[in-house]
């Protein structure tokens, strides 16, 4: 297994579950902060919604960026099992 | 409503079925092997793939269901949106690459890759089975419901055209012509969706007198019948006794002596205590089985009664009347400082058995529109009650999870050729599927404000919407709908066939087959199950399946992610670990949903009070006890393995 993608990917994940977390027990014990417009008129509800949205595009950016690709780096040895370079193709 | 077939609608959907199958036909020749009928020769491009992706996931119910849900109810929708697209993050992060590495055809490849179990491919194919099964029947009464108003074709005929039209696709040519089908309806999704979103802030709002009736009465007015009599603004009505059940509610009801019509109307009441009475719609279903619109027959001819379309602004910030093109976050904040008018309902039963829905309006300020808890499923977030907070953090949990144990998304890890391509891809997905659940919030509150919903159909949300814009794009958004469906429900069949031919046939029954016959097999079996879902999708017709989603997301998360993730991260994790964790996760959630409140009401039509479970959403109970399970089990099971 790819340990330094593992590792990033791990990261990244706390990360969003975090900011998902805050999301959910806010809705559930204190769901009038939702209600809170701190800016441009728009309520808090609506701005961490997009804002969930918008921090999974940029992680996922984020770990396309930084995460190395298998082939580049020396062939890890359980990967062998795996099927794509199989030469099953058809034509 | 009453729905009028358009010929614009069916050429456009002709056209769009015929695209489909001849893409299908022309991509037939390239899956003759295993390998190209499963993963598509693992060389699909890493960007059609995440394109595909999004076609793949993006169901009827985020379609149709989450814009109806906004519509009727604001922010709600809004929540799964969220919670759906959250489930991508650990997809990404957690199970993207390793599957691809260890996996060949199927989900049951991969957690099977270090133990070679039959165990192991029987329990996980199985549990692709139970889910895909959830998920398509829902997708078919789904293609159902869109048909009927669309052609104007009974139900039966649209589960059998999308049945007919998804067993070609993918008995031609596998995954190969279900990545370019999905490709190809993602692709229109998305394009028509941001077209429509810039519509709806191009039109902008406009404040509208509501078209129902809405009187205030004096203060301190009886509410009696005798006295309401004595009205003016309801001479020439004749107002009818409460008896029976109308006599506790909000409702009085009166009729018109010239045209025979029974209009129900509502006491609403306001805070600083004026009480208004307003007019509503009723739909009453007659115990011989015919159905009146307010006390008359349903039709357009004379002495014929049809539902309104509904949904306006009642009041604009400062008193505006219109408000011109907005802009995306002025669009939010108009609405957040106006007052829609949402429509409310409420069923009662007569002594004959003849029932009445009551349609009612609900003049609600934006501020509430755009806060959570107010569709009756997450009001529970507003009480006292831990059971209903719980029952919240369990859904959105299980939305979370469920996404990457999907098994019809994970097939799709198969079809590119290695693991940066997986991981790319899933970028993409990310990318198209955020930016379309930004656009449901507009495309939701859109519809809302158009002036153009049923009140008795939420799904039909997004395509009237269309309709209040134009003819042309009504027929293409319900043609994009239907899409929506056949792309689904390919990817599901084809994960179902996996199942059953690599996993159950192949693996665990020894079934020699050389690749050819692996193929036939699965061809067969794609057939199967195609026949299977078209005869589900019929018999289900008159109930709600909107929540068998739901389902499906709570039994994969529960089932398949506790054994994916701790065979990925634990070394102790054992072959029977996994078998009992998927086993364990599988039954549990299944169990806690057919003993919970909402099944209770919905299928068996018992009182929620009866459930067994303290809240409906098994999600927070049954993926721990799935993790646990499997590290009891690995630990005891350890000793015998050496």
């Amino acid at each position: 297994m790819n340990n330094r993608n593992a590792r990033l990917g791990f990261i990244l994940f706390s990360i969003y579950l975090v900011l998902y977390g805050g999301f959910v027990f806010i809705n559930a014990f204190a769901p009038y902060l939702m209600e809170l417009t701190p800016l441009a008129g728009v309520n808090l509800a609506i701005w961490y919604g997009f804002g969930l949205i918008v921090a999974a595009l940029v992680l996922a950016l984020i770990y396309g960026w930084l995460a190395s690709n298998p082939s580049d780096d020396e062939i890890d040895s359980q990967s062998s099992g795996d099927g794509t370079n199989s030469g099953e193709s058809a034509r | 409503m009453i729905y009028e077939p358009s010929v614009t609608a069916v050429v456009v959907f002709i056209l769009f079925v015929c695209v489909t199958l001849g893409l299908s036909f022309y991509l037939g020749s390239r899956a003759r092997t295993a390998q190209g009928y499963f993963a598509a020769h693992g060389n699909i491009p890493w960007f059609v793939n995440g394109i595909a992706f999004a076609g793949d996931y993006l169901s009827a119910a985020s379609f149709l269901g989450i814009c109806g849900m906004i519509a009727f109810y604001g922010y709600d929708g809004f929540l799964y949106s969220i919670g759906y697209l959250a489930g991508w993050v650990v997809a990404l992060f957690v199970v993207a690459e390793p599957i691809k590495r260890l996996g060949k055809f199927t989900f049951a490849d991969a957690l099977d890759a270090k133990f070679g179990s039959r165990g192991i491919k029987l329990a996980a194919g199985v549990s692709t089975l139970a889910v895909s099964l959830f998920y398509l029947i829902p997708q078919m009464v789904g293609a159902g419901v869109l048909i009927q108003p669309l052609l104007g074709f009974p139900h039966w005929v649209g589960v059998l055209l999308v049945g007919t039209t998804v067993i070609i696709i993918v008995v031609t040519a596998g995954m190969v012509s279900t990545t370019w089908v999905q490709f190809l309806k993602g692709s229109l999704l998305m394009i028509f969706s941001a077209l429509l979103t810039i519509m709806i802030l191009q039109r902008g709002f406009e404040a509208k007198e509501p078209a129902y009736r809405s009187i205030r009465l004096p203060s301190a007015t009886n509410l009696d019948v005798q006295t309401l009599q004595q009205l003016p603004a309801l001479a020439g009505l004749e107002l009818l006794p409460r008896q029976g059940n109308w006599q506790q509610s909000d409702f009085v009801k009166s009729r018109d002596p010239a045209t025979g019509e029974t209009l129900v109307w509502r006491f609403r009441r306001l805070e600083d205590g004026v009480v208004y009475l307003d007019e509503t719609q009723a739909v009453t279903q007659q115990p011989d089985g015919t159905k009146l619109v307010n006390g008359l027959p349903m039709g357009t001819k004379p002495g014929e009664a049809v539902l309104h379309p509904v949904g306006n602004i009642s009041r604009l910030p400062d008193n505006q009347t219109k408000t011109g093109p907005l802009g995306p976050l002025s669009f939010i904040s108009t609405l957040q400082q106006s007052e829609i008018v949402l429509w409310g309902n409420q069923t009662i039963t007569d002594a004959n058995g003849a029932k009445t829905t009551v349609y009612y309006p609900k003049p609600t300020p934006g501020r509430k529109v755009l806060r959570p808890g107010e569709h009756p499923r997450f009001m529970g977030i507003r009480g006292d009650k831990f059971s209903d907070k719980l029952n919240f953090l369990s859904l959105m949990l299980a939305l979370f999870c469920g996404t990457a144990s999907l098994p019809h998304i994970l097939i799709r890890y198969y079809t590119v050729k290695d693991a940066a391509s997986a991981r790319r891809s899933t970028i993409v997905g990310i990318a198209c599927i955020g930016f379309f659940y930004v656009l449901t919030l507009y495309l939701g509150l859109g519809a809302m404000t158009s002036g153009a919903l049923d009140v008795t159909n939420s799904n039909m949300a997004a395509p009237l919407l269309a309709q209040s814009i134009s003819g042309l794009l009504f027929a293409i958004i319900s043609a994009i709908a239907f899409t929506t469906v056949l792309g689904t429900v390919s990817g599901l069949i084809l994960a179902s066939s996996g199942a059953v031919t690599h996993d159950l046939l192949t693996d665990v029954c020894g079934l020699k087959l050389n690749d050819h016959q692996k193929v036939l097999v699965a061809k067969i079996a794609a057939v199967v199950v195609g026949v299977v879902a078209v005869v589900l999708g019929i018999l289900f017709q008159k109930m709600n399946v909107s929540y068998l989603v739901g389902w499906a997301f709570s039994v994969a998360a529960s089932a398949n992610l506790p054994a994916l993730v701790m065979l990925l991260f634990w070394k102790g994790t054992t072959k029977q670990g996994i078998i009992v964790a998927v086993v364990v996760g599988m039954i549990s959630s299944l169990a806690w949903i057919l003993l919970s409140a909402d099944t209770f009401t919905a299928v068996y039509g018992l009182p929620a009070d009866a459930a067994w479970v303290p809240f409906s959403q098994p999600g927070i109970v049954t993926i721990p006890l799935g993790f646990a399970t499997l590290v009891v089990v690995s630990l005891l099971t350890r000793k015998t393995q050496g």
